[in-house]
């Protein structure tokens, strides 16, 4: 495939996904790093803790994505140094839209879904475009396998329309480990037909106790 | 102090070959409330006498996380210390962005002293009113050191500034030999008796003194800078007391290792505590 000189981008494809539940927030994406036809890596995590109520996961360009992500992380620390206390996850979503407009005209290589819990304490998921179009949702999915799955989430979840009044609540009444066990087989359809996402499977589960991590093995071919 | 033809400004040496408006400016720090250091080869301690403005007002906050690994504590005109410590705070910040690597201690002085050292030969600047004790745990150790509105800065294995700052470096001068060796909570100790000697007959308390420690566990595991919750304080100041009228401790290996076992379940209650909220 013959490219432009100048195309400084390249697609390390990976899938990611968040589910806001009551009082959780599920936020996995998938360890497969490649480039083109070829697997770089079968052990590449796309998740990174920004504050202990707030998780990120992106696909995309990885170099972007490593730069983005030490971008938010040295602002969070400055946020606790200034005020005192760990940046919010809402807080924390603004940022990051912010951050990614600010080079609006040459963009973040990165699709992103930022998951975690409110002040509340309810369960937040925010989804982006590569500019930092953002909004609040019950779940999203970004990345390669994002069109296999985002149809069997809006299935499965059966989230009210932002546009009902009053306002309803996007998050799932499923229980954690339903909402866990939801991710393992969309990621294990999406592994089955894309070819960029497989491998293994990192899921980060934040609720009021902490976060937890778990991995899955996938199919590697 | 006396009033001279030679200290209008700080660009304007003397004859003698002293810069006038410096050394007023070392004169600030010796008005601030005291502030003592120590450490030993694993971990740092910072502590600092509170006073308050009046009755009515809070006390101002001298102890200053900087990061994961390092933070000061200021004497003199604490607005200045405050400026200093955010530059410290991004200094740390863009080293790790640059390096993802912790800012050694020794470099975090030098930038500090640097950045003394230009208003010092500047004739629109005025020199920084505060001297501050920087801790903090790198690669090669705990370290402390003192860093002057001069832009001097030494390394210390204990030392004390502010008002009566004497008397602490006095008690300290007696005892620093055998610091490298001392568990944390021996050090803390001795940091709340030196801060004990600079209050000069008041009674020592949890709220008149604040009190950090950075530092390596024996385990490798690292114990981020941070002040110690005003009740453990106030327990080690009782035990402190307690052990002063009781008769003193038999040899000194047993009470090491006692001392040893008790900080190590002390510094697993401190991670339950809630952390002292730092100061802005």
């Amino acid at each position: 495939m013959s490219r432009r000189g100048d195309w400084v981008y390249e697609n390390n494809g990976g899938t990611c996904v968040a589910i806001a539940g009551a009082d959780y927030c599920v936020v996995a994406a998938d360890t497969r790093l490649s480039v083109g036809y070829s697997i770089l890596t079968r052990d590449h995590s796309k998740i990174c803790e920004l504050a202990d109520k707030c998780v990120l996961a992106s696909s995309g360009f990885q170099g972007d994505i490593k730069a983005l992500h030490k971008n938010l992380s040295a602002r969070e620390l400055l946020y606790q140094h200034q005020h005192n206390k760990r940046m919010s996850c809402p807080a924390m979503a603004q940022l990051l839209s912010n951050t990614l407009y600010y080079k609006r005209f040459f963009p973040y290589y990165a699709f992103n879904v930022l998951g975690g819990l409110d002040s509340e304490g309810k369960g937040c998921v925010f989804t982006y475009d590569a500019v930092g179009s953002y909004e609040r949702t019950g779940f999203s999915a970004q990345g390669t396998g994002s069109t296999l799955i985002m149809p069997v989430l809006d299935n499965q979840l059966k989230s009210p329309s932002p546009l009902l009044l009053p306002a309803r609540d996007a998050v799932t009444p499923l229980s954690e480990s339903e909402a866990v066990d939801l991710v393992k087989d969309v990621f294990a359809s999406a592994t089955e037909r894309d070819i960029y996402t497989g491998d293994k499977l990192e899921i980060v589960v934040i609720n009021k106790a902490g976060t937890k991590r778990e991995y899955i093995d996938l199919r590697k071919d | 102090m006396f009033r001279n033809q030679y200290d209008t400004d700080v660009t304007t040496w003397s004859p003698a070959g002293r810069l006038f408006q410096v050394e007023y400016a070392m004169e600030a720090v010796k008005q601030g409330s005291a502030c003592v250091g120590l450490r030993s080869r694993t971990h740092a301690v910072l502590a600092a006498a509170n006073k308050a403005a009046s009755e009515l007002s809070s006390h101002q906050r001298k102890v200053f996380r900087v990061a994961d690994h390092a933070g000061v504590a200021l004497a003199g005109l604490t607005a200045d210390g405050r400026v200093l410590s955010r530059f410290l705070r991004s200094e740390c910040i863009n080293h790790a962005f640059v390096y993802d690597a912790p800012l050694p201690v020794s470099r975090l002085a030098l930038r500090l002293a640097d950045k003394a050292q230009v208003c010092t030969q500047r004739s629109w600047k005025r020199p920084y009113g505060v001297g501050l004790l920087v801790a903090g745990l790198d690669e090669s150790g705990a370290h402390l050191y003192y860093n002057c509105p001069s832009g001097n800065y030494f390394e210390y294995q204990a030392f004390a500034i502010g008002s009566r700052s004497q008397a602490a470096k006095t008690f300290l001068e007696r005892r620093f030999e055998g610091y490298n060796d001392y568990t944390p909570d021996q050090l803390i100790r001795d940091a709340l008796s030196a801060i004990k000697e600079t209050l000069q007959g008041e009674k020592l308390t949890s709220s008149n003194c604040t009190v950090a420690i950075v530092g390596r566990k024996d385990d490798g595991t690292v114990e981020p800078f941070e002040s110690i919750d005003g009740k453990k304080i106030q327990e080690i100041i009782d035990s402190m007391e307690a052990a002063e009228e009781a008769p003193p401790p038999p040899a000194a290996a047993p009470a090491a290792g006692a001392g040893a076992a008790e900080s190590s379940s002390m510094q697993e209650e401190d991670k339950g505590t809630d952390a002292v909220p730092m100061d802005i």
